[in-house]
């Protein structure tokens, strides 16, 4: 009994982290059609802000909470005004653009702290046990805040006006526009809030996993398959996606051990974009957000 | 054989690189002839995506998947065999198997262009991870150990059929020159086949090729896995001219070298990328020698630059401004001409030259 509630533990840690590595890019793609390859990047700077800013006595809480988010949705925002705005409609352009990015990204942080791990910082938060099985506090808090954070953009698309005037902006932006909208600042918020999302969640991972200029790759593949596999529809398909593949990922990884993992993750993502082409929310939950 | 007739400017390309090949030895240093095996493998693999995504239209983010394929197959393939004659063809057919399977789920699932791209960046970056971790004794295929982040150290090239006579440097320098020219005649005749021009059509406009009864999905599987062999063959010489295999082939920054040259070298130009390939190989180890400024950094300036200001390349882009110089000069010239012949009425004579 122990045993099953530790795993069925892991594997919906599994999920959470999927989700919670996913959805900045899934709001950039989902709203708009813009798929950010320097997603990887975003996830890592939110790491260094946090490892600078504990390093300079700041609180850990305060750093990952509040700092990581602030620091790169700023950096999302500037980074849309100077590039990404001139590339609307041009997916291909735009991809090839956001690759470039990242690899600046990774030569910036390179240069100025080295290419080499910089001060870790210890995850907070204790151990928790199940019976005779013990795990991380830190990770159970994760999955907490990877639900909150689904919650709170779900409250902020569908409760706020901001997000309604987002929403709208992005079904018909010439509408929108006729209705006074300012649709270039509506791309440019929308644009810092996926960042934003990107920096806390790379933020929050950076006590586990440490940071490094090229982190960014250990995500990158895992969270476009996760956007890619989910579809159009932001909340539903990050979610039904994660579901999905981070419970193959957690099973095929605790019976065979976590190479495998991966590789059936994938398996899996390619046979079902094979089956949905559109992603599960092109198929099912289509009018979902 | 009407399209071989029609490759003057190919042949031409191919003659200069078969003076190259035979002067290169005798010019160059034994060191640069080393190092210019691995280029010449980029190379290739460089034209490869040149096929796939310039003339094809498939925007593949994971050309390296099959050239690392390759690589992994020939070096696992020619330890196991005792030689390298038939691993060689083992790595072409194993990078093209997995690219019809691959491009079976993709191209019949019909996903769209950007979905790819991420789909093949996926696959290469899990590859990655994967052989990454395969560092165990218990790893091996065959006789080859995998080595996991480490690599495995490729077997040298051999004669056909004598496994015990290695090839010289300036050899393997040959052979590999042999393979780039033969595989860039190859591509540049494939373009011009029936074959090549649906596909040419399929990027213009995919909806109306298959209005015109073409199985596109077909024709799409078909220059991917045909480009994937090619990838192959470059992966070969790549880890014949390090001398070892390492999973780094499959890592993110050689996947986006390959997109930058392609980018740099011109899309729908065979020569452009290769090119670009050469210069930008160089370019990235002067850089590396220095300390100043990061290689990442200067990438992706480069990448953004030439996306926002010169997207459709170097090569394409000299092209267009010398016909445009040519047809501006031809123009002026038959102005003048006109103007001779009708002194009086020169606004005449250039309002009649629009409408013809």
């Amino acid at each position: 009994m122990d045993l099953l509630v530790s795993i069925i533990f892991q594997i919906v840690y599994v999920i959470a982290n999927l989700a919670l590595i996913s959805l900045g890019l899934a709001i950039i793609f989902g709203m708009m059609r813009v798929i950010n390859l320097a997603h990887g990047e975003f996830l890592m700077l939110g790491g260094y802000t946090v490892v600078v800013a504990t390093n300079n006595g700041v609180n850990i809480w305060i750093a990952i909470l509040i700092l990581s988010p602030l620091v790169v949705g700023l950096i999302g925002i500037i980074v849309e005004r100077l590039l990404i705005r001139f590339l609307y409609g041009r997916m291909v352009d735009t991809l090839l653009a956001t690759w470039g990015l990242s690899l600046l990204f990774i030569g910036l942080i390179t240069s100025i702290f080295g290419a080499s791990t910089a001060t870790t910082i210890s995850p907070p938060l204790g151990v928790i046990t199940i019976g005779e099985y013990t795990s991380s506090g830190y990770e159970l808090f994760l999955i907490g805040i990877t639900i909150l954070l689904l919650i709170a953009v779900f409250l902020v698309l569908k409760m706020t006006t901001l997000g309604l005037v987002a929403r709208g902006t992005m079904q018909n932006a010439e509408m929108a526009s006729a209705l006074g909208v300012s649709t270039s600042r509506i791309y440019m918020l929308t644009f810092g809030l996926g960042a934003a999302v990107s920096g806390l969640a790379g933020g929050l991972l950076a006590p586990i996993t440490g940071v490094l200029p090229t982190i960014g790759t250990v995500y990158i593949a895992k969270a476009f398959i996760t956007v890619i596999s989910g579809g159009m529809a932001i909340l539903a398909g990050t979610t039904s996606a994660s579901i999905l593949l981070g419970a193959v990922n957690g099973v095929v990884s605790f019976v065979t051990g976590p190479t495998l993992g991966e590789v059936a993750l994938l398996l899996a993502a390619i046979i079902l974009l094979r089956l949905m082409p559109r992603g599960i929310t092109g198929s099912i939950f289509r009018k979902s957000l | 054989m009407r399209e071989l007739r029609e490759m003057k400017a190919t042949w031409i390309i191919a003659v200069f690189g078969i003076l190259f090949t035979l002067a290169g030895p005798s010019v160059l240093e034994l060191f640069t002839i080393i190092t210019l095996a691995q280029v010449i493998g980029l190379s290739i693999l460089a034209l490869s995506l040149a096929l796939v995504w310039g003339f094809g239209g498939i925007l593949c983010f994971g050309q390296t998947a099959f050239f690392g394929l390759g690589a992994y197959a020939y070096v696992i393939a020619a330890i196991n065999f005792g030689g390298s004659s038939w691993a060689i063809l083992v790595a072409m057919l194993v990078a093209a198997a997995f690219a019809a399977i691959l491009g079976y789920f993709v191209f019949y699932g019909r996903v769209s262009d950007v979905y790819l791209a991420v789909i093949t960046l996926t696959v290469t970056l899990i590859l990655y991870s994967l052989i990454r971790r395969t560092s165990g004794p218990e790893y091996k295929i065959g006789n080859a150990l995998l080595g996991g982040f480490n690599g495995i150290s490729a077997p040298p090239l051999n004669y056909p059929w004598d496994a015990s006579a290695f090839l010289f440097p300036e050899q393997v320098f040959y052979v590999a020159m042999l393979a780039l020219i033969i595989a860039y005649v190859f591509c540049s005749w494939l373009v011009r086949t029936h074959f090549g021009r649906v596909c040419v059509a399929i990027r213009e406009n995919e909806d109306r090729a298959e209005l015109l009864a073409y199985d596109t999905r077909l024709y799409k599987l078909g220059i991917f896995t045909v480009g994937a062999a090619i990838a192959g063959l470059g992966g070969i010489f790549f880890c014949i001219g390090v001398s070892r295999v390492t999973p780094d082939v499959f890592s993110l920054p050689q996947s986006a070298l390959t997109i930058i040259w392609v980018i740099v070298g011109g899309r729908g130009t065979l020569i452009g990328p290769i090119l670009a390939t050469f210069a930008l190989y160089y370019l990235t180890s002067a850089l590396g020698s220095q300390s100043v400024l990061n290689t990442n950094l200067v990438l992706g300036t480069i990448l953004i630059i030439f996306v926002l200001g010169v997207p459709k390349g170097v090569v394409p882009a000299i092209s267009d401004l010398m016909q445009s110089r040519r047809g501006r000069k031809a123009l002026r010239a038959r102005e003048r001409r006109l103007q001779r012949r009708r002194p009086s009425s020169t606004h005449n004579a250039t309002t009649t030259e629009g409408a013809e």
